[in-house]
């Protein structure tokens, strides 16, 4: 299974970035295989608004099922929800810890958007 | 006659001088409050108001009519609509009502329906009438509010605006149409540096405009010095005191506190006015 | 990392100049001047320009007046009244473009542009106090709550980078769009604000904004001895909106002395306004 995790660096051992839509890019993790692809959160950024929804719309793209970040603002919240993705809340402070985390079975699908709107 | 009252920064005092200008001109003038972020001139004129809501519009889709071809989502610059496989998702919040997604779409699946915005109120007292608007909590986008307040304006000879500070988009719709621009500031550093960021705005915009100062013997020269320099008359110089400051912290209009400067702003209307008529000629 | 948003709803209230001598008291925190509608912060602070970037936001129609053929359409499908046709030319009032597209779209001609706005410019520069985050919008630029956006995520780089734990964030006036992208996600907000009719209004209005948002609030009330009376029921109202009264700080006159000569507040302490500050400043340290 692959799943998304918001991050500023571009390897396991970066730093899990506590933003999602403005995150500067994903690790998609192949809990499968261990495969790691690096995925530039490229969405409009001279956009006035709306950051987190095509930040959803591009992980939606990528086939991943599941999201891991910090926080989740309502509107990208929505957008993952209908595309059957799984959103998971952390404060693991690596993209290492966030992804063992997960395998361990520590943490939870939210069942909300756990921070208003624009959350930077 | 259009006379918005204006200021780059903050708490220089437009709304003391909108109701001091308003009460002189009396029924001949319609004070609007546009502001709508905070509108504060209600305060000074009675707590009762009569409020009706102003709706912008915003779309709705009809799920069964759709058949996902996108467009709606590649037109919409706001990110207020999402195209995700065979689903439509709506962010109402985002959308600034331009109609491009309903004039785009296909099947006719979109429609637009009623949002609310925000509200607009009115009250009076004595002589003075006021319009203002009240931005709904959360609603980002305070012009199409302001735009409604400003279509309430009747036959008054004078409607005086009462703008939001600053020099963005709100600031720029209320000033927009005005026959003159009054800017407020103060003698400060920061008082002056916020004029001259109000100036270059209205320059842009080509709008006629004078300088009030307000506090004028607490700060230094330069406020005067910059106007001088760059032609820009300064029409009243209003006095710092603290019985002004303690009368505006209750709620009183400055000229029931210092009725002697009714004859300055009575003048200043007339100066406004001679001004307007020349720009005309 | 703590982000402490100082705001004040109605301006003129005395927040960058709170905002200032806080940047003193702190020692190492980053700035960021967010109130880039008026930025004041500079001219106290007097950063020293690193890095200029532009600040791009959204798109503006521009008609090709070559390629136009006046058919008017573009005028009946703008919603925000920024196309008129005068002299049998059809004008797009910059100001009022909105940047929705929908004329480009549909112009049976394809006479009309649609290139990215330039919308002002922000900087990172240091200052005697620490780094500083700050900007400027173009005049009558639209959409200052991008630029506060993007201010706000500089400040927070920044101070990544240096391993810095505050965030001292100078705010915009209002409840609207900058305030919404100034204030959400932060540690805390700090409303400085006055016992004027109006000051009590705009806190109410703040701090239920506050609380929408989910950010705990704290409230000092500047030059509360214009109005004792008032600066006391603006203490009730915050505590009864589930806010925090943190201090007061008497009418002084070296807020105005102190900013005509370029310094601060802190600068003078024998003042009672500096001495307040200091208090309030140990106070709010607490607390986050």
């Amino acid at each position: 299974m692959k799943i998304a995790v918001s991050t500023t660096g571009n390897s396991l051992d970066a730093e899990l970035d506590q933003r999602f839509g403005r995150a500067p890019r994903f690790l998609i993790v192949d809990t499968d295989s261990g495969n790691v692809d690096v995925v530039d959160n490229v969405q409009n950024l001279n956009a006035a608004q709306g950051a987190g929804i095509q930040s959803a719309m591009t992980i939606a793209g990528t086939g991943a099922q599941a999201v891991i970040t910090g926080h989740c603002g309502p509107k990208a919240f929505r957008v993952l929800s209908e595309a059957g993705i799984k959103i998971y809340n952390t404060e693991a402070k690596t993209v290492r810890e966030a992804i063992t985390l997960y395998s361990d079975g520590k943490l939870n699908a939210a069942d909300n958007a756990d921070v208003e709107g624009h959350w930077l | 006659m259009k006379i918005a009252v204006a200021s780059g920064k903050g708490g220089t005092g437009k709304t003391t001088v909108s109701l001091a200008l308003a009460s002189v001109a009396g029924t001949d003038a319609l004070l609007m409050d546009c502001d709508v972020e905070e509108p504060n001139c209600h305060l000074f004129i009675s707590t009762e108001q009569q409020r009706e809501k102003v709706y912008g519009l915003m779309p709705v889709i009809d799920k069964a009519l759709c058949t996902s071809c996108g467009k709606c989502g590649k037109i919409c610059q706001f990110n207020a609509i999402a195209v995700l496989g065979d689903n439509v998702l709506l962010f109402p919040e985002l959308c600034h009502g331009c109609g491009g997604c309903v004039r785009v779409c296909p099947t006719g699946a979109l429609k637009e329906v009623d949002k609310e915005i925000g509200e607009i109120g009115g009250c009076r007292k004595d002589d003075l009438s006021l319009i203002d608007g009240h931005l709904s909590i959360g609603q980002a986008m305070s012009p199409p509010l302001i735009r409604a307040v400003k279509n309430h304006g009747g036959k008054e000879k004078y409607i005086i605006v009462d703008c939001p500070p600053g020099t963005s988009c709100p600031m720029v719709t209320a000033v927009r149409d005005a026959d003159f621009v009054l800017l407020v500031t103060e003698p400060t550093p920061f008082g002056l540096h916020d004029l001259t960021l109000a100036v270059d705005t209205l320059r842009e915009l080509k709008l006629p405009m004078g300088v009030i100062i307000n506090r004028a013997d607490s700060g230094d020269d330069k406020v005067k010095a910059y106007c001088k320099a760059e032609g820009i008359p300064v029409m009243l110089e209003i006095p710092h005191r603290r019985d002004i400051a303690t009368a505006y912290s209750r709620g009183e209009i400055m000229l029931q506190a210092a009725p002697e400067l009714s004859l300055m702003f009575r003048k200043l209307l007339k100066d406004v006015e001679n001004r307007v008529s020349e720009v005309k000629k | 990392m703590k982000e402490l948003v100082i705001i004040s709803g109605k301006g003129g209230t005395g927040k960058t100049s709170i905002t200032a001598s806080f940047a003193a008291l702190a020692g190492n925190a980053v700035l960021a001047d967010c109130d880039v509608d008026a930025a004041d912060l500079h001219l106290l602070l007097k950063p020293e320009i690193k890095n200029q970037h532009e600040f791009i936001c959204g798109r503006e129609a521009i008609i090709n007046q070559e390629q136009c053929t006046n058919c008017g359409l573009c005028n009946s499908l703008c919603r925000f009244d920024a196309i008129k046709v005068s002299d049998g030319k059809v004008i797009i009032d910059p100001y009022s473009c909105e940047g929705c597209g929908v004329c480009v779209h549909f112009c049976p001609a394809q006479a009309i542009e649609f290139p990215e706005r330039l919308c002002g410019e922000w900087y990172e520069s240091n200052t005697r106090y620490g780094k500083m985050i700050h900007a400027k919008l173009a005049p009558a630029a639209e959409n200052s709550g991008k630029l506060v956006a993007q201010v706000r995520q500089a400040a927070r780089e920044s101070a990544e980078k240096q391993s810095g734990k505050l965030i001292l964030v100078d705010g915009p006036p209002g409840i609207g769009c900058p305030v919404i992208a100034s204030i959400t996600g932060a540690i805390a907000i700090l409303v400085i604000s006055e016992p004027t009719v109006s000051g009590e209004h705009d806190l109410e209005r703040v701090l239920k904004l506050a609380k929408h948002f989910d950010v705990p609030a704290m409230v000092c009330v500047n030059k509360w001895d214009i109005n004792p009376e008032a600066a006391e029921r603006i203490e009730q109202k915050a505590v009864a909106c589930g806010a925090k009264a943190v201090g007061r700080i008497p009418y002084d006159e070296t807020f105005t002395q102190s900013q005509i000569r370029g310094q601060l507040v802190v600068d003078f302490p024998a003042s009672i306004a500096a001495q307040d500050i200091s208090k309030l400043w140990n106070e709010i340290s607490q607390m986050i």
